[in-house]
């Protein structure tokens, strides 16, 4: 495992609009090539977190960041930075698949389009690609002309990971990806996890205690928007350091 | 209380209600010998049973609980320290059964000597049993710690008695049979105590999470320099 670092969050606050203090003083680093995955109970902060990482809280006014978010040498926190670049460099997958109202083929070719490639020739090769990537290439080549929808939940999940690894990212953020999925499509899309960060830096937020236990590397504990411990995933919870933590992973909280 | 936790409470009073088997089998087995008592010899053997059953039962809880409430934490040390416990009580049973053996078999000759450092002997790996399966229950760690520093008093009883035997066995080979015998038992006492010691030192990850098994003390590391 390597260690170098991928992001590296320094004393992160972050407020909603209206004032609600949903992050204090994070400070955490997801190593480059691993899984890192936030836990913690609802409300936590874990899903705050991991939307600050491709900017995503900018869609609405009001929200304020304080302290810095550093990938690649960059504070992406700060005026300067390109969203639309950041955002297919941090990409992101959420609970439910969110595949565009168009062909599969299209779906992915998308923001290749949008990056400015345009021979089908090019397009075609990415495309496919990117299908074999997220392990779904077999299950679609004779019907990429269909549309996405026709494609169950769990295809659809992987259909959007592809789309996201086409416009080959350094970082993928995981909301959840597996909730709305059943048990097999769930243990596809976490062996892709697992496949996928020989090439990319996984950061993933799940409610799975397990399932974190399963894929990830590195696991970090929020609560009340504070981060109570971040270690390695065995140390956590085989032993981790923290009572809040312990009382956590073996459902004793409260 | 959650339905967990009651499942595991039942664990650890299983854990100690084997533990307290063999620490009777144990004392049992020593008093058989001193005493020359074949009926308690014995009933040593035949508890056993008993103590392999619970070996089986506490494993099988064990992993049951490992599949259905996939423990983390706390919890999965405290499984997993119960499995590995088990299996030390399981075989310091079977010691206390050798023991009662060769009690069984010296009872048939005449005395050799009266017993001396073999009763310390008992006396201590059962006080080091005893204090283990107590570290384990209190989750003490220095109580663990202090178990794991007497074994050497069991170790250097036995190289006493051995010695002692085979003095014995150079000025009449007619006691040979018998010194051998003795030193088999000597030789299960201090293996009991190095059971007790595995116990202290499951306890040490129960509570700490770090397994110190086949560390060198920091002291004897300082010496091999």
């Amino acid at each position: 495992m390597s260690e170098k670092i991928e992001l590296e969050v320094k004393e992160l606050d972050f407020h909603y609009s209206g004032n609600v203090h949903a992050l204090k003083k994070i400070n955490l680093r997801a190593y480059k090539n691993s899984v890192t995955a936030l836990i913690g109970p609802s409300g936590c902060g874990k899903t705050t977190l991991l939307r600050c990482f491709n900017r995503m809280h900018d869609l609405y006014p009001g929200n304020r960041y304080q302290g810095e978010v550093i990938f690649q040498g960059d504070n992406i926190l700060s005026g300067g930075t390109d969203l639309i670049n950041l955002r297919s460099r941090i990409g992101m997958v959420f609970q439910k698949p969110t595949p565009f109202p168009m062909s599969i083929f299209d779906n992915i070719a998308y923001g290749l389009k949008l990056k400015g490639v345009r021979k089908r020739a090019e397009l075609s090769e990415k495309v496919e690609k990117a299908l074999v990537h997220a392990v779904l290439w077999d299950e679609v080549k004779d019907k990429l002309g269909a549309n996405a929808y026709e494609l169950s939940g769990g295809q659809q999940q992987r259909l959007v990971i592809a789309r996201a690894l086409a416009v080959d990212p350094e970082v993928l953020l995981f909301d959840e990806p597996t909730s709305a999925l059943d048990p097999i499509s769930t243990a596809k899309i976490e062996e892709l996890a697992a496949v996928l960060k020989k090439e990319v830096t996984i950061v993933i937020v799940t409610h799975n205690m397990q399932q974190a236990a399963r894929i990830s590397d590195w696991t970090g504990f929020l609560m009340l928007g504070e981060l109570i411990e971040f270690d390695r995933t065995d140390k956590i919870f085989t032993a981790p350091s923290e009572k809040l933590t312990e009382d956590y992973v073996t459902g004793r909280f409260g | 209380m959650t339905v967990f936790d009651d499942e595991l409470q039942q664990l650890k009073e299983k854990i100690l209600k084997m533990g307290s088997l063999v620490e009777d089998a144990l004392k049992n087995s020593i008093q058989a010998l001193v005493d020359r008592d074949n009926a308690v010899a014995r009933r040593v053997i035949d508890s056993d049973r008993v103590v392999n059953t619970l070996d089986v039962e506490i494993d099988e809880e064990s992993i049951r609980l490992i599949a259905l409430r996939q423990p983390m934490a706390g919890d999965l040390r405290f499984i997993t320290t119960a499995m590995k416990i088990t299996t030390d009580l399981e075989r310091m049973g079977d010691l206390a059964v050798n023991i009662a053996e060769r009690a069984i078999e010296l009872n048939e000759e005449p005395i050799l000597k009266p017993y001396i450092d073999i009763p310390r002997m008992r006396e201590i790996a059962q006080g080091m049993m005893r204090d283990a399966l107590d570290a384990f229950v209190r989750k003490d760690k220095r109580l663990a710690m202090d178990v794991i520093m007497r074994d050497d008093e069991v170790d250097d009883l036995k190289h006493e008695v051995l010695k002692e035997l085979a003095f014995f066995m150079a000025q009449d080979p007619a006691t040979v049979y018998r010194a051998m015998k003795i030193s088999f038992v000597a030789q299960y006492l201090e293996r009991l105590a190095d059971h007790a010691t595995n116990i202290a030192e499951m306890v040490i990850y129960l509570v700490e999470g770090k397994i110190i098994r086949h560390m060198v003390p920091p002291a004897e590391a300082a010496e091999s320099e």
